[in-house]
């Protein structure tokens, strides 16, 4: 073996461990050398097209560009950027979706889904928007979260559930507040109106306090009936839920385990009051064009009027 | 046998150590030194300013918690991100940003505009339990921020640091009046050093952010700084075009 090592010489760093152990200086491969010149050559192209090295206070702009349109409408074009190229793209594909937004602007509400292909254009791209920006609070299937945000596939609304209503509450988004009656009212008295709160759904009360509360609702001292109406059930143009109709929000009454469970979760919100019920704006952050597609798809989520 | 051409190096500690240095430092020269010399790095838009106290000590605890770890504050200029999250970041918006939040690493949406996107029940409720709202989420629960009352002993001496930096907090009456003069009166009595602990707890008591008045959280700032994170730049201002044309 030491014989075959002599017969084919081969360069060493010429150094020696231990008596022996010596490294060879073999060349790269070959393969190797010339892909590496390779991506020599590929980076030389590359600074030609691109944007790359930095002169000065500015920097090559390389030979490629790119073309979008400008607000004026005109054709424009500026050297290869992500900016420009997103630009590009998103005309692009405003321009395949540009038939069917027309067609949702100049159409009246109750049209649009008459027609059975812009009918499943607004299915998917409402899924899209809304899954975006509404699922966190209204949830993926727009079911809600009792004790926060409302559901959207029931016919109980808030603030209207007509077009125009859903529509009003996209663009403005809504501010809902109660004021706390737990210093005006005495525990007593907060205890006779849930009663009568809980007997207005047909849910088990005590029948002499859910009198009492009755007398309370329609009092000068709580005033309950002048945001809830005199029938309780609720104003739309201010956002006073309808008590009578067994949809909860923010009183968690499903989620209670027994009837004094119940009476708490109502005496919770008559004590306390509501200071958060806020949907953002859209406004600005969504085009006319999505909130009208928004519209009609929370309309068709199941409670429109 | 000839001598090799990298012998010198290969067997010389301190040779080796500075050619390595050089080396590296090529890459962070190239990519680094430009931003500072490229006239065109920062975009001439209005309306980005300082954090206000209560927002600059929400940030303070987005970073004490590692919000950062998954996510990110930078919408890239692609579409799927534009579709998603909105606008892509400029430079301008993140230049009083100390340390940055651009990252890379995104387990949880970006961030960057999600100011004004909920209300701030929703980021209440969300920051306690997020699965309460986002079924499929991993995020963790941190409930403490509603039940912890803010440190502001210290928020004047946080904004010292910052200016020492370059933020432009005001710490005299010259500079307050300079102040004034590029943001308004309302954003410059914000950015001023000695009112810090009264404008931070009238900003927290205005806004209600955690839904209680009686006290300032840490929930109060937390959201507070989600709230105007991406929000300070009116978009509508600008083309697309002329946006484009700082690349």
């Amino acid at each position: 073996m030491a014989n075959e090592t002599a017969r084919t010489p081969v360069q060493t760093t010429g150094h020696v461990w231990d008596g022996d152990l010596q490294e060879y200086n073999n060349p790269l491969p070959v393969w190797w050398i010339y892909a590496f010149y390779v991506t020599i050559a590929f980076a030389v192209i590359y600074w030609i097209i691109y944007p790359s090295w930095p002169v000065g206070s500015g920097f090559l702009k390389g030979v490629g560009s790119i073309s979008y349109v400008n607000q004026q409408g005109e054709e424009e074009s500026w050297h290869w950027n992500t900016r420009a190229k997103l630009l590009r793209e998103t005309q692009a594909a405003a321009a395949l979706q540009r038939p069917y937004y027309d067609k949702i602007a100049s159409l009246p509400y109750d049209q649009i889904t008459k027609d059975p292909e812009l009918s499943s254009f607004v299915l998917s791209a409402g899924k899209a928007i809304f899954s975006d920006n509404c699922a966190p609070c209204h949830q993926a299937g727009g079911q809600g979260v009792i004790g926060h945000f409302p559901n959207l596939t029931d016919d109980d609304w808030l603030y209207g559930g007509t077009f125009e209503k859903i529509s009003e509450s996209i663009h403005k988004g809504r501010r809902g507040y109660m004021p706390p009656f737990g210093e005006a009212l005495e525990a007593g008295q907060i205890d006779a109106l849930a009663n009568y709160v809980l007997s207005l759904s047909g849910l088990k009360a005590d029948a002499e306090k859910a009198a009492r509360g009755r007398e309370l609702f329609h009092s000068h001292a709580a005033a309950c009936y002048y945001c809830h109406g005199d029938d309780a059930k609720g104003r739309q143009d201010i956002g006073a839920p309808n008590l009578t109709d067994k949809v909860w929000l923010w009183a968690d009454v499903p989620g209670a385990a027994d009837d004094a469970g119940r009476l708490a979760a109502v005496r919770r919100v008559i004590a306390g009051g509501l200071d958060r019920g806020v949907m953002p704006a859209w406004e600005g952050r969504l085009s006319e064009e999505q909130i009208k597609l928004l519209t009609v798809y929370v309309h068709e989520l199941g409670g429109g009027k | 046998m000839s001598k090799l051409k990298h012998e010198i190096i290969e067997t010389n500690a301190g040779w080796l150590l500075v050619a390595t240095m050089l080396a590296i430092s090529v890459g962070g020269l190239v990519e680094i030194t430009p931003l500072f010399m490229i006239d065109d790095t920062m975009e001439k838009v209005d309306g980005v300013r300082p954090y206000t106290p209560l927002e600059q000590r929400g940030r303070d605890i987005y970073i004490r918690e590692g919000c950062y770890t998954c996510h990110s504050q930078m919408v890239r200029p692609f579409r799927d991100e534009q579709l998603r999250y909105g606008h892509y970041s400029l430079a301008a918006e993140s230049k009083y940003d100390h340390p940055f939040q651009w990252g890379s690493k995104r387990t949880g949406p970006d961030l960057a505009r999600v100011g004004g996107k909920y209300s701030n029940e929703w980021h209440v409720q969300h920051l306690i339990k997020p699965k309460s709202v986002v079924p499929e989420s991993v995020m963790p629960n941190y409930p403490w921020l509603l039940t912890t009352p803010l440190d502001i002993s210290d928020v004047g001496d946080r904004l010292r640091a910052l200016r020492a930096t370059g933020v432009p907090y005001s710490a005299n009456a010259e500079e307050y009046r300079r102040n004034a003069e590029r943001f308004g009166e309302d954003v410059a009595r914000q950015l001023h050093i000695p009112d810090a602990q009264r404008n931070l707890v009238a900003q927290a008591q205005a806004g209600n952010f955690d839904g209680d008045r009686s006290s300032v959280t840490e929930m109060d700032a937390l959201v507070a700084y989600l709230q105007v994170l991406g929000t300070m730049v009116d978009f509508r201002q600008y083309k697309p075009e002329d946006l484009v044309k700082y690349r």
